[in-house]
């Protein structure tokens, strides 16, 4: 396999060690956008201009003054085959903006793919912190840590009254995006998210699928995140989307008691269903995999499929997508060939689980 | 709310459409949404926030009073480019329009200030001016308890922080 560690597994060492409240919130994610003073946002910059930025943070991650992010890894991103991108996009670990769009786009990247800092995407620095479960709170203390490591060695782009300067006026003042990925199947499978959903885009929140803005929420995953950025501290928007993460947990808990008392026998039925086909199926395509691993997970949180956890789903979830499948079967295949070097990864797993 | 179309996935577009005076209404998911070549606002379509952006943007030079030519001398971006793509091209363009974004800022933020993080460096004087906010606030509370030898402590660090920003 590839040569950077990421390639080799799936699930990162982060998400190895499982979190506060996973059977609802899967992880939470702490987002800061930096720009450098005195430089123009990468994307008016001139080649020379943001490859000035990329020499300059690689050199930075190389220096060792960066050490309070533990070992890294300083990537050029044009120095990747198209598959390893994708692999870090499905990891979450950059944008699919930063591997298609960007020009001298990098990457530094800690040992336990907790940290990861994109260069040159739409602001100069995307510092990103991951932890596993519901941790917003504490991942935005340590996030904020990483921000002063660099601060100490970088010039900010900073104004008095509006704050740190972004490209995009939506993230001006603090920079800060903080969200969390929730798996909420009862409430889809009772009709209530919609419901939900809309309430929490009331209070300054934004609801978005698995990869983003734009992107479809499969496998009932949904992310949630702060839309203000500013006129609002930190402390502030991470308080907000605490207590609404809670309600909207303490939501889903409740569905999932309702579902087991009042059909019980239904909601074991289709727990089941989806794991004998993930056990035996031949052929299975994303979307199709995506409803089926939500069902058993729905089915680990109800304690239906003693066979499988948590763990190994976190890591189903990314080795099914077809960047990662590709990568490890070594080059490009058809969708019909994914599709079928898909079930066969499922089943290997399955049956490794017992 | 079920998708009226496969039954199956929640919807989570709703449509109201007016055929010749005829209202019907839709609630489909995005799949289906895709098959039947409904438009689909916010996904692929390269419609995205920034588009928004603009159109939150008043371009009627006439209205406001302010010539269109209006550039950013650091990066050379007009304030039309800015409209088109919805984000600046320095730091310097916040300056240069500052005039135009505050309404803008007023309805897509939670408010016109910034009152989180201040860095170390980049926040000199402002980190310092509210450090000394923050001492001044725990001076009041030790003369309330009567705590006279932390005050006086506080006292001169407050000087010592005043004279550093002059």
């Amino acid at each position: 396999m590839g040569k950077h560690a990421f390639t080799r597994h799936a699930l990162s060492p982060w998400m190895k060690e499982g979190g506060p409240e996973s059977d609802v919130v899967l992880s939470s994610r702490i987002r800061l956008a930096r720009n450098l003073r005195n430089k123009p946002f990468p994307m008016r910059a001139t080649p020379a201009q943001s490859a000035e930025v990329l020499d300059q943070l690689m050199d930075l991650a190389e220096s060792g003054r960066l050490s309070g992010m533990g070992p890294l890894e300083a990537i050029r991103i044009d120095d990747l085959t198209d598959l390893e991108k994708m692999v870090l996009v499905e990891k979450h670990l950059i944008s699919p903006a930063l591997a298609n769009e960007s020009r001298n786009a990098g990457l530094i990247l800690s040992n336990r793919e907790n940290i990861s800092v994109m260069i040159n995407e739409e602001d100069h620095l995307r510092i990103q912190c991951l932890s596993p479960g519901f941790q917003v709170r504490e991942t935005w203390d340590w996030a904020s840590r990483i921000d002063d490591l660099f601060e100490e060695n970088l010039d900010y782009a900073f104004d008095e009254k509006l704050g740190y300067l972004t490209s995009c006026p939506t993230n001006v003042g603090t920079g800060l995006r903080a969200s969390v990925m929730m798996h909420l199947p009862a409430l889809v499978l009772t009709g209530q998210i919609n419901r939900i959903l809309s309430a929490v885009t009331k209070v300054g929140l934004a609801v978005r699928g698995l990869y983003g803005e734009g992107s479809e929420a499969t496998g009932n995953l949904f992310q949630v995140s702060n839309q203000i950025t500013l006129g609002q501290s930190e402390t502030e928007i991470i308080d907000n989307l605490y207590r609404v993460t809670r309600q909207i947990a303490d939501q889903e808990r409740e569905a999932r008691r309702r579902l087991l008392a009042e059909s019980r026998l239904r909601i074991a039925d289709r727990v089941r269903r989806s794991y004998g086909i993930l056990r035996h199926a031949e052929i299975i395509d994303s979307k199709e995999s995506a409803q089926r691993l939500s069902d058993l997970r729905l089915g680990v949180s109800l304690g239906l499929v003693p066979e499988v956890n948590e763990q190994m789903l976190n890591e189903l979830l990314v080795s099914t997508q077809p960047g990662f499948l590709q990568h490890s079967h070594g080059g490009a295949l058809s969708p019909e060939q994914r599709d079928a070097k898909r079930a066969e990864l499922i089943r290997r797993r399955l049956a490794e689980a017992g | 709310m079920i998708c009226q179309e496969c039954g199956k996935r929640p919807a989570t577009l709703h449509f109201t459409k007016i055929v010749n005076g005829e209202k019907s209404e839709l609630h489909i998911c995005e799949a289906c949404a895709r098959e039947r070549g409904e438009i689909i606002p916010g996904t692929g379509n390269g419609f995205s926030i920034h588009n928004l952006l603009s159109g939150l943007l008043d371009f009627e030079p006439a209205e406001t009073g302010i010539k269109p030519a209006l550039r950013c001398e650091t990066c050379g971006m007009s304030y039309s480019q800015f409209g088109k793509i919805g984000r600046f091209g320095c730091p310097d363009c916040y300056r240069t329009f500052a005039d135009r974004l505050e309404p803008m800022l007023k309805r897509v933020q939670g408010g016109k200030v910034h009152v989180g993080k201040v860095p170390r460096r980049a926040g000199g004087k402002m980190r310092t001016k509210r450090e000394i906010e923050r001492l001044r606030r725990e001076l009041q509370l030790s003369v309330e308890r009567e705590d006279f030898e932390t005050a006086a402590r506080l006292r001169d660090r407050i000087r010592e922080l005043e004279r550093e920003i002059g």
